[in-house]
C-alpha cells in the first residue's frame, strides 16, 4: 500500500527522558528516535504516558503546575527542555493536533491565519493564499471555500478536526504531533483523517498517539509501544504488530489487556 | 412508600420554589408599581395656565400670543375675586374696630392663599422667589391650595388627643364683600386655571428652578451618568487587568489566597464605608480635587464596583474552555497574546454582564457619594467640570428631595419622576447588558 519512505535521520530523539507529575513519574527514562518524515504511532493502555510523552515534545506539559522534565529531548539536536529556548519558536515548529476538535470561536480564516498572523505581518493577499493552501491540505477547502467569513464552531467534528489540522500546517511546522486526533470522530471522519495523515507523510514528521491499534498498524512506519511509562518496544510498524519481541507487546496487540 | 415519599419530597420542594419566586415577584410589584405610576406623574399631568405660563417665563418655551389670549379668558374668571378684595378693602375701613382687628388677618390669609393658587396679584410687587411668581402649575396641586383658601384648618385637641377640623371661611366672611371670592372658586376653578393634559418629556433634560418647585432632573440625570460612567472607566480596566493576573498569570499560593479574600472582603463591605474611604482618601489625603467632585465619586464608586468586575471577569475567564488555550500555545502564542486574542474575546459576553449590573449599582448607590460628589443645588456641571465640580446625582437628590427639602409634600411628583427615572435608567443597563451578551455571544458561536 505504502512505501517505505527512506530513512533520512532523526527528528526527535529522547535519551533517558523522564516526566513526572510531582513526585509521580509518567515517563521513565525513555530512549526513543522518531525518524523525520514517517510516521510514528504511540501505542499503550490508558494512563502508559504516551500523551505526557507527545506533550513534551512541544512542552505543552509547562501549562500543567508541577509538572517537570529530567534527562534528553533532543529536537533537530537542540535539547527542548533547554534554558535558552524560546517556548513560541518551538511551537511554531512543531504543530499539534489535539484529541478534541478545538476550533477558536473565531471564523473559518481567522482560524487557519491565526498562526500566521501571530508570527509574522502577513500581507492581506499573503495570508489569502497561505489559508488556502493550508486548507486544500487538510481537504477541507471544497468544503468550505464558500464560508470562509463564517464561524468555525459551526463545523461538524470531522470538519473541525481538519480545520485545526489545516491550523497547525498554516504556520508551517517541521513536525506534527497528534494526541489521539480522531478519538472524538465517528469512522467516516476517521477515515479522511487517516488519509491525510498518508497524504501527509514525507513531507512532515508525523508522530501519532492513538488508542486505535487498527490505526496505527494502517498509518505508521514505525511505533513505540509504552507500558506504565516506560517504552516497551519500538520497531518498524509491521515488525512490531508481526513479530512482537516482548511478551507484554504481543499480550496488548492481541488485546489481552488495555 | 420510598418511592411516594421521594415523590412527595419533590412535589413539596417545587411548591416552594413557586412560593419564593411568587413572593419576589409580588414585591417586586409592590415597589415598582407604585413607582411608576407616580413617577409618570412627573412626564404627563393635568397643567394649568399656570405651567405655561411658567414654560414661557423660565424656559421661553409656547406661543407668546395663544398665552396672551388665553391670560384674557383666565382674567374673566379670576377678575371678580381681585374686585371682591378691593371692595372688601374699604369694607373693612368702614368697619367697627374690634370686628376689624378679628377679620383683617382672616382676610390677610386668605389673599395670601389666594396668591399661592393664582399667582401673585395684577400690579403687585415681584415676589423674590421664583416659587412665588406663578400659581399651582398642576391641577391636582391646584384643588388642594384651593380647598386652603376655602377652608380654614384648625386642631381640636380633647383628652383622646388632636383633630383636624375644617372650618370653611364662607361663614366667617358671610355678608361681606369677600363672599362672592369663595364661591366663584368654588365654582369656577377651571375656567381660572384651565387644566390641560399636558406632556412634559424634557422633565427628563430640564434643570431645575428654585429648589425643584418648576424644571426637570436634567442635572441629576447628568450626574448619575457622570459618576457611573466616571466609576466604569476606572473599575473596568483595573478590574479585567486584575482577574487576568488572577486567572492567568498568578501562581496559587498563600499570597494569592490571601488577595483573593481580600477582594471578596471588599464586596462585604458597607457602601458608606466606602464614601468615608472616599473622603479621607482622595480628597483629604491625595486631594484629586479642591472638595467634592465629579473625579471623586468615580473614584470612590469605583472601588465599590471593583470587586464585582473582578469576580464578574474572572468567572468568565475560567469558563472558557481550556482547548483554546492549549489551542492558541500550541501555535506559538505567548501567554499575553493568548489571553488578548482567544481568551479575552471568548470570556467577553460574562464580562460585559458584569460591567453593565455593576454600571446599574453604581448608578443606585447613595452612600458613597454624599462624601465625595454630590450636591442637593442642582448644577449642570459641564463635562470640563467633571474634575472639579461636585453635581448633583438622581440617588443623593431623591433622598434629599424627601428628607430635607421645605416643601416635601408638594413635590412629591418630582420625588416619583426622580424614582422612577432611575430605576428605568437602571434597567436599561441590564436590558443592554442582556441584549448585549445575547448578541456577543451569538457572534461566538456562529
Amino acid at each position: 500500500m505504502k512505501e517505505e519512505a527512506k530513512d533520512e535521520g532523526v527528528h526527535v530523539e529522547a535519551r533517558g527522558f523522564s516526566v513526572f507529575y510531582g513526585e509521580q513519574e509518567a515517563v521513565c527514562k525513555v530512549d526513543l528516535a522518531i525518524p523525520r518524515g514517517l510516521v510514528t504511532a504511540i501505542i499503550g493502555p490508558s494512563g502508559c504516558g504516551k500523551s505526557t510523552f507527545l506533550r513534551a515534545v512541544n512542552r505543552m506539559n509547562d501549562l500543567i503546575p508541577d509538572c517537570r522534565a529530567a534527562g534528553e529531548l533532543l529536537f533537530d539536536g537542540q535539547n527542548v527542555y533547554g534554558p535558552e529556548v524560546d517556548t513560541a519558536v518551538l511551537r511554531r515548529r512543531v504543530g499539534m493536533v489535539f484529541q478534541k476538535p478545538n476550533p477558536f470561536p473565531k471564523s473559518i480564516y481567522d482560524n487557519v491565519a491565526y498562526g500566521p498572523r501571530l508570527h509574522a505581518r502577513c500581507a492581506r493577499d499573503e495570508l489569502d493564499t497561505i489559508v488556502e493552501e493550508s486548507l486544500v491540505n487538510a481537504a477541507l477547502w471544497d468544503e468550505v471555500k464558500d464560508r470562509l467569513h463564517t464561524n468555525a464552531l459551526g463545523l461538524s467534528g470531522g470538519q473541525a478536526q481538519r480545520l485545526c489540522l489545516a491550523r497547525a500546517l498554516a504556520v508551517n511546522p517541521e513536525i506534527l504531533l497528534m494526541d489521539e486526533p480522531t478519538s472524538a470522530l465517528d469512522p467516516k471522519a476517521t477515515a479522511r483523517i487517516e488519509e491525510l495523515i498518508v497524504q501527509l507523510r514525507g513531507r512532515y514528521t508525523i508522530a501519532i498517539v492513538t488508542h486505535n491499534m487498527q490505526q496505527a498498524a494502517r498509518v505508521s512506519d514505525r511505533t513505540a509501544f509504552f507500558y506504565e511509562g516506560n517504552l516497551i518496544e519500538f520497531d518498524a510498524t509491521k515488525t512490531l504488530f508481526t513479530r512482537p519481541r516482548e511478551q507484554r507487546t504481543e499480550d496488548y496487540i492481541t488485546g489481552r489487556f488495555g | 412508600m420510598r418511592l411516594k415519599l421521594r415523590k412527595l419530597m419533590d412535589r413539596a420542594l417545587t411548591a416552594c420554589g413557586y412560593l419564593a419566586v411568587g413572593v419576589m415577584a409580588l414585591f417586586l410589584l409592590w415597589v415598582l408599581v407604585p413607582v411608576f405610576t407616580k413617577g409618570v406623574g412627573a412626564y404627563v399631568f393635568r397643567g394649568t395656565m399656570e405651567h405655561r405660563r411658567m414654560m414661557l417665563g423660565e424656559f421661553g418655551r409656547g406661543d407668546p400670543d395663544r398665552l396672551r389670549a388665553e391670560a384674557a379668558d383666565v382674567w374673566r374668571a379670576r377678575e371678580p375675586i381681585y374686585k371682591a378684595f378691593a371692595a372688601f378693602e374699604q369694607e373693612l375701613d368702614a368697619m367697627p374696630a374690634s370686628r376689624r382687628r378679628e377679620l383683617r388677618p382672616a382676610f390677610r390669609d386668605v389673599r395670601e392663599d389666594v396668591a399661592v393658587l393664582l399667582g401673585p396679584e395684577p400690579g403687585a410687587q415681584l415676589p423674590a422667589l421664583t416659587r412665588r411668581m406663578y400659581g399651582q402649575t398642576r391641577w391636582q396641586e391646584a384643588r388642594k391650595k384651593a380647598n386652603a383658601v376655602l377652608f380654614e384648618e384648625t386642631w381640636e385637641y380633647n383628652d383622646a388627643g388632636s383633630r383636624r377640623v375644617l372650618v370653611p371661611r364662607a361663614t366667617q366672611f358671610e355678608g361681606t364683600a369677600l363672599a362672592p371670592v369663595f364661591t366663584s372658586i368654588e365654582r369656577d376653578l377651571e375656567a381660572m386655571m384651565r387644566p390641560r393634559l399636558t406632556v412634559y418629556p424634557r422633565f427628563l433634560t430640564d434643570h431645575s428652578i428654585d429648589a425643584h418647585f418648576f424644571g426637570g432632573i436634567g442635572p441629576e440625570v447628568v450626574g448619575t451618568l457622570y459618576l457611573s460612567l466616571g466609576a466604569m472607566l476606572v473599575a473596568v480596566p483595573l478590574g479585567i487587568v486584575a482577574a487576568i493576573y488572577f486567572q492567568e498569570y498568578a501562581k496559587e499560593g498563600p499570597v494569592i489566597a490571601f488577595l483573593r479574600s481580600c477582594v471578596n472582603t471588599l464586596a462585604g463591605v458597607p457602601s458608606v464605608v466606602f464614601g468615608l474611604f472616599g473622603l479621607a482618601f482622595f480628597i483629604n489625603t491625595l486631594r484629586v480635587s479642591p472638595g467634592k467632585s465629579v473625579l471623586a465619586g468615580a473614584l470612590t464608586l469605583a472601588l465599590l464596583v471593583l470587586p464585582t468586575v473582578i469576580r464578574a471577569s474572572e468567572e468568565a475567564i475560567a469558563a472558557v474552555p481550556r482547548a483554546y488555550k492549549e489551542g492558541a500555545m500550541a501555535l506559538g502564542a505567548g501567554r499575553f497574546r493568548t489571553v488578548a486574542t482567544v481568551i479575552l474575546p471568548a470570556a467577553l459576553p460574562g464580562i460585559l454582564t458584569g460591567i453593565v449590573i455593576s454600571m446599574g449599582r453604581a448608578a443606585g448607590e447613595t452612600a458613597p457619594i454624599i462624601f465625595t460628589a454630590a450636591v442637593s443645588v442642582g448644577q449642570l456641571v459641564k463635562p470640563s467640570e467633571v474634575l472639579t465640580q461636585p453635581t448633583p446625582a438622581l440617588s443623593w437628590n431623591l433622598y434629599n428631595l424627601c428628607t430635607e427639602h421645605e416643601a416635601v409634600e408638594e413635590l412629591r411628583h418630582v420625588q416619583f419622576g426622580m424614582a422612577a427615572t432611575l430605576v428605568l435608567i437602571v434597567l436599561a443597563l441590564n436590558l443592554a447588558a442582556i441584549l448585549l451578551r445575547a448578541r456577543v455571544a451569538r457572534q461566538l458561536k456562529g
